[in-house]
């Protein structure tokens, strides 16, 4: 097996807060395989958004590693000078994000913002506009001409998060980052968004790290796919296998919530009962125990490690088929 | 360039609906070309001197009368609104592009560069400006420029502390962030992202700035430390006259109308383009 091309080993991210170490990040392992899409699923609060973050090094102020290193290639991203740092942010690794209201500069047009992008390129103003044509036209806009000169306020909510993806792939980036990108648009538009963000990615061979807490966008989407809970990867796998026969109770108990795979009638959608445990005074054992029905004494006092071969769950049950 | 033709018609369109802000827009728009073009516009040489007719009240030859070395009033008043034209312009801009870098620097810069630039802010604001301004020339000696350098200094920090704030309410959000994961540097961001931003509330802010400078200016220039005589300023008219009251009001009539006028006219414009361009504050200030 070839080396892949992000690898995260044992990263744990806590936050300082005025009530203590908020551990937002526990022991997170895991893999992206270059050319693959790679998903993201847990619920708010799970640390999807930190696991970002730390990946892009764009951290909050009051974040720290603990522990852990992500390895890009072959450079320790954790390890490396802010400049280098900064080279690859947008050569090699790129990101979409959830909200393409705000994540254009309302007071720049698109022609601006988009050879803006190309900064490092050392070709014309001419040749950066028509690789921004060019690429506009890949994300499936329109008449792209005109749309250089229109202002992001121009532009309706799945044209802007086209345009956004247009930019984070402008570059060709080996591994782009792609935060909830449809959650903000309709249904329709979220068909169209991932099956062209299926295209582009095997147009240009990257991998992509999508995060999303649509299951339904993840199962069409991804190759491989990694369930968080509470700052912790509780499952992961080939997507199919972890739909199909998710091992841990807390996979179960999300898909059992999908609204698409409810059968009958019912006046309420089903709920995992609970809530998230504290993270800045984290529980013993497995962090899901005390929402979990099938606990047993080992699960109060010992965390349960990612166990299996591709299909891994850190579940003390997971080989007893429940 | 359709972005600027866009700004020019919203705005036109916005005085229309605001006659305050039209008059403060005929107001400066007078102001500006009287003082351009000063020169041609004067019948007299402001310095000329005439014994024969001094103090007189308005007539056909002088429109203001004369002061008490004979010289045309309305001549010296256009020249002055040169000079005081020329200190806001001067010290605005001047103190305006300071304050941009060290706003954003400390908007944008790590906390200990935040910390230091505003602690230097306000000490600079805490100084009384009159007070700061006359130690300052009682080391220099009067002149214009270091009236147009106590102005710069002591403006900076106002200039400053709003590009901070804005910036720092900028920094948090996503297309910034966007910038950052593209691998933007910060000087990048700042000239491309954040000043565009944040530029048009700190024109608005300029033009509401002027009457201050100019009306500075004039005190500074009535207590006899800013232009040094015989060149004309609203506050050298100002302090001529003040000593020749008895005689003829026209000289502080003249100088003081507008002083009146430039403070007016600025302050209803600039509202009135803070209106327009940004609704969220209308009324605000009531």
């Amino acid at each position: 097996m070839n080396t892949p091309l992000l690898q995260i080993r044992d990263l744990s991210v806590s936050y300082r807060t005025g009530l203590g170490q908020l551990q937002a990040l526990r022991h997170v392992s895991f893999a992206v395989p270059a050319g693959k899409i790679i998903g993201i699923v847990g619920e708010s609060g799970c640390g999807k958004s930190t696991l970002i973050s730390s990946i892009m090094r764009l951290f909050a102020p009051n974040a720290w590693v603990d522990n852990g290193s992500i390895v890009f290639r072959d450079k320790d991203l954790l390890g490396l000078s802010p400049d280098d740092m900064r080279y690859l942010r947008g050569n090699e690794i790129s990101m979409v994000f959830q909200d393409p209201m705000t994540s254009l500069n309302p007071v720049l047009n698109i022609g601006r913002q988009m050879a803006g992008v190309q900064h490092r390129s050392s070709s014309s103003r001419a040749d950066k506009r028509a690789r921004s044509l060019m690429m506009l036209e890949r994300v499936g806009i329109p008449d792209p001409a005109s749309q250089l000169k229109r202002y992001p306020h121009q532009l309706s909510g799945g044209m802007r998060q086209r345009v956004a993806i247009a930019m984070a792939l402008m570059t060709e980036p080996s591994l782009l980052i792609a935060d909830e990108p449809t959650t903000a648009l309709d249904a329709t538009l979220e068909v169209q968004i991932i099956h062209r963000l299926q295209e582009l990615q095997r147009d240009i061979g990257c991998s992509i790290l999508f995060v999303s807490h649509h299951l339904g966008v993840i199962a069409e989407l991804c190759d491989e796919v990694i369930v968080m809970y509470a700052g912790e990867v509780c499952e992961s796998g080939p997507t199919r296998d972890v739909f199909f026969q998710p091992r841990h109770p807390y996979t179960q108990k999300l898909l059992e919530c999908d609204p698409a795979r409810i059968q009958q009638r019912t006046r309420q959608l089903p709920v995992i009962e609970g809530s998230l445990p504290n993270l800045v005074d984290l529980p013993q054992g497995c962090i899901f125990r005390q929402r979990c029905k099938h606990g047993i004494a080992r699960c109060a006092t010992e965390r349960p490690l990612l166990a299996g071969d591709r299909h891994r769950t850190a579940c003390h049950l997971s080989g007893t088929g429940s | 360039m359709a972005g600027l033709a866009d700004t020019v018609v919203k705005t036109f369109n916005g005085l229309k609906k605001d006659p305050l802000g039209m008059a403060g827009f005929v107001l400066v728009s007078l102001l500006l070309l009287a003082t351009v073009f000063a020169a041609w516009l004067a019948p007299y040489d402001p310095f000329e001197i005439d014994v024969h007719d001094r103090l007189s009240y308005p007539s056909a030859a002088h429109w203001l009368g004369t002061d008490q070395l004979g010289r045309d009033i309305l001549s010296r008043v256009l020249l002055g609104g040169q000079v005081a034209l020329k200190v806001s312009l001067v010290a605005i801009s001047v103190s305006m592009a300071i304050g941009f870098m060290l706003g954003m620097l400390a908007g944008f810069g790590p906390r200990w560069l935040d910390r230091v630039l505003v602690i230097s802010f306000d000490t600079v604001r805490s100084f009384p400006t009159i007070m700061f301004a006359l130690a300052v020339i009682a080391l220099t000696g009067p002149s214009l420029n270091t009236v147009i350098g106590v102005i710069i200094v002591t403006s900076i920090p106002q200039y400053a502390r709003v590009v901070r704030t804005q910036t720092q309410a900028l920094r948090e959000r996503d297309f910034i962030l966007a910038e950052r994961a593209m691998g933007a540097s910060m000087l990048r961001i700042l000239r491309d992202h954040v000043l565009p931003n944040i530029a048009a509330p700190m024109l608005i802010l300029a033009s509401m700035d002027v009457p201050a400078v100019v009306g500075m200016e004039a005190g500074l220039s009535f207590l006899g430390l800013g232009v040094s005589p015989p060149t004309p300023s609203w506050g050298s008219i100002l302090n001529d006259g003040y000593s020749y009251l008895r005689n003829s009001p026209w000289p502080i009539i003249a100088a003081g109308l507008p002083l009146i006028a430039v403070t007016l006219g600025f302050t209803f414009f600039g509202e009135s383009l803070r209106d327009i361009f940004d609704p969220k504050l209308r009324g605000r200030s009531e």
